[in-house]
């Protein structure tokens, strides 16, 4: 049997914010999931499965939260299935989820994706050193800091690119109603001006911490038919994964990334990924990985995508407008990070993303990173269904 | 093998208050706790469920029907726990049981104090008692008695009480917390044992794949990119570069050097993958890829077996190694 074609058939999100003390944990996934259905048009009923995905439990300190949330999510009485690999996370769910459909085995799913960071606090969870070891981890920042420098030394970057993407995105996260931070004010000097965290990262190049969830529902072939205004239609998932260390490892421009990107682009019959693509929601925590994405799925020669973002291509009226949401720089409930580029990208193919719509947008991807960049997840939506 | 020694082990514990936020649901039910009061909520199908839940098991649909119901209850099944361990509601002999409080349809899972598995069974009345100054806290339910219990037990050792939460200005708990604690024995291979011990005598020691002849010093036992074993031990010198770095400014939360710091990757003379560690001994903005540094040895009274009787690694003045000698290693 072939694989059958899949559908985004709606998409939901909360408003995300430092601390969503209003709602329990199962009160924010509802909002996402609640919106979900609504943006799809389908009831309980309709769901076959429920697919959930969260960064490492403890986060919130809850084991095996999928137990106590399936009430929440409609789940008994059908498949659920919880999905780990870190903050790549929500892309592999989203992913995981389409599996179940382009195999035949469900005709909906509803996939959702989640963090509640405000329960703990994730640096101090990133940052828990075994015994006889070294304690010299400082959070996520602490461990990609080292390989920014590298990415800078390497392509002989101007130092002011990370804050070039740092404005961009947060000036874009000013247009989603939804955005954690919605900074229209901010300018490249007070990027320039804010504190250095990890030396080469600032303050206003680094990403916030969320609480916040984000939903979506797949569905088959006829059911992306009958989607009013048209469906967002998968024409490529790619999964790659390599170890966290290993000698002679590209911690830069990680094996992995650039083999899931060509296995998308081949899937999807992509073969200039630049002019191809209209939209990426790429997952960039800290404003230098744009570039390094860039260089990492092929859109552009590595050591070239500094001049991309330098030239104002990725800008939300670029040639390649990247993360018009305001990305993962203005919205990080880690869990849902990679959901929400992949539900980003939907909603831009659907034309659903309102203020921050990128024009004629056919063709988009929504890519996840996650670990010491050894996970990596990506899709290809587009307007059309995929050729074949 | 090499080794006949045991590996070395430690124990590893980690602990975090974290916090709940409750939704309108359970903030209704804590705040009643407080006021020594149990609140269930009907379900689409009549059922009382206690504690409440949120939505509905059948329909997924948010509930919304408060029902208060009674703090004496039948107990429905039990098993009798002789060791209590750390954290259990009742720190002497006791019995987990189902308990079906009355007005409710729905068993909730709570301990009961009584001297032994004689003085329990199913269908027992039990009752509960409070935790003398209620807060608005699961805990609030100190555990369960007969119901006919009289003084002559006394109160059961309970575990120490979480922190309250400071409640909402209408009174309402919206927040609890909820500490947990993990406590690990943490083991390493044999391999990292024979690497951890030889740091306890000054001595650095990697290992060498057989196939690719990379060195990885700590030692990995096998090679993460043939998949074979490693066996041949390699001695290296404390010396070597940074490859690359970061100053770390930011102070956060279980951080145990004080910012600002450099962490850097080390890569050893003949090592062929670097470690992190931290950089000292010039100003944080003189440290460049590509330095050469020495590691700074705690007094050897102080050595363990641990990579922590390297102090700090500091530049040995030599000239910096050419970039194209270490551009494979970032």
């Amino acid at each position: 049997m072939t694989k059958q074609r899949a559908a985004v058939l709606g998409t939901g999100q909360t408003h995300h914010t430092t601390k969503r003390t209003d709602v329990s944990m199962p009160g924010l996934l509802r909002e996402a999931v609640d919106r979900a259905m609504r943006d799809a048009r389908v009831e309980w009923s309709d769901i076959d499965a429920v697919v959930l995905g969260k960064a490492p439990d403890l986060f919130e300190g809850v084991m095996m939260p999928e137990l106590f949330l399936a009430d929440a999510l409609g789940a008994n009485g059908k498949p659920l299935l919880r999905v780990h690999t870190a903050g790549s996370v929500g892309g592999s769910t989203a992913l995981v989820a389409a599996s179940l459909v382009q195999s035949g085995v469900h005709r909906r799913v509803l996939t959702v994706a989640y963090e509640k960071q405000s329960e703990s606090n994730a640096m101090w969870a990133l940052s828990i050193a075994p015994p006889f070891s070294m304690p010299v981890g400082a959070g996520a920042g602490g461990y990609f800091a080292p390989h920014v420098r590298s990415y800078i030394r390497r392509t002989d970057a101007p130092d002011h690119i990370g804050a070039l993407v740092a404005v961009k995105d947060r000036r874009n996260g000013a247009l989603n109603p939804y955005a954690h931070l919605r900074q229209e004010d901010i300018t490249f000097d007070s990027v320039r001006a804010s504190q250095m965290l990890w030396d080469p990262i600032r303050y206003d190049e680094t990403c916030p911490s969320s609480d916040g969830a984000c939903a979506m529902v797949l569905g088959d072939e006829a059911a992306g038919d009958a989607v009013d205004g048209g469906a967002a239609w998968v024409h490529g998932t790619a999964m790659r994964t390599e170890p966290t260390t290993f000698a002679g490892r590209d911690q830069v421009n990680p094996q992995a990334g650039k083999d899931a990107a060509a296995a998308l682009w081949k899937a999807a019959g992509i073969t200039d990924p630049l002019s191809e693509i209209d939209v990426a929601e790429l997952y960039v925590p800290f404003s230098w990985f744009e570039p390094m994405w860039l260089e990492n799925l092929g859109f552009t020669e590595e050591g070239s995508g500094w001049k991309l973002t330098e030239s104002g291509a990725t800008a939300l009226d670029g040639t390649l407008p990247v993360n018009p949401s305001g990305g993962v720089l203005c919205t990080n409930p880690i869990g849902a990070s990679g959901m929400l580029r992949c539900a980003e990208a939907a909603k831009q193919v659907m034309g659903r993303a309102g203020d921050y719509q990128v024009d004629g947008a056919r063709k988009a991807v929504g890519h996840a990173y996650g670990g010491g960049s050894q996970y990596f997840a990506m899709w290809l939506v587009g307007a059309d269904k995929p050729v074949g | 093998m090499i080794t006949e020694e045991t590996p070395l082990h430690a124990p590893l514990e980690i602990g975090f208050d974290y916090t709940r936020s409750l939704g309108p649901v359970l903030a209704h039910f804590m705040t009643q706790l407080a006021n020594r009061r149990i609140t269930g909520i009907r379900g689409s199908d009549g059922r009382v469920h206690v504690p409440p839940v949120e939505y509905d098991p059948h329909t997924a649909e948010a509930l919304t029907e408060f029902v208060d119901v009674s703090d004496v209850g039948t107990v429905r099944t039990w098993s009798w726990v002789s060791h209590p361990v750390e954290g259990q509601p009742i720190q002497r002999p006791f019995a987990w049981a189902l308990i079906t409080l009355d007005g409710a349809d729905t068993a909730l899972l709570h301990a009961v104090d009584v001297d032994s598995t004689e003085q329990i069974h199913t269908g027992m009345r039990v009752r509960v008692r409070w935790a003398d100054e209620p807060v608005g806290h699961i805990t609030d339910i100190a555990y369960f008695v007969p119901a006919d219990a009289g003084e002559e037990r006394g109160d059961a050792p309970t575990p120490p009480r979480p922190p309250a939460t400071e409640r909402a200005e209408d009174g309402t708990v919206r927040t609890v917390i909820t500490p947990i604690q993990l406590d690990y024995t943490h083991s390493v291979s044999p391999e990292e044992s024979r690497y951890l011990r030889a740091l306890a005598e000054g001595r650095m020691l990697g290992q060498r794949c057989p196939e690719c002849e990379k060195v990885y010093i700590p030692p990995r036992g096998a090679c993460p990119t043939d998949g074979v074993p490693t066996t041949t031990e390699v001695e290296l010198p404390d010396t070597g570069i940074v490859t690359t770095f970061c100053i770390v400014n930011v102070p956060f939360l279980g951080q145990r050097i004080q910012p600002p710091y450099v962490t850097a990757y080390i890569l050893l003379d003949g090592a062929d993958i670097p470690f992190l560690h931290l950089v000292l001994g010039c100003e944080a903005d003189e440290v460049r890829m590509g330095m050469r540094v020495r590691a700074a040895w705690k007094p050897r009274e102080e050595w363990e077996t641990s990579l922590q009787n390297v102090s700090h690694f500091e530049p040995t003045g030599e000239p910096d190694a050419p970039y194209d000698s270490y551009a494979h290693h970032l």
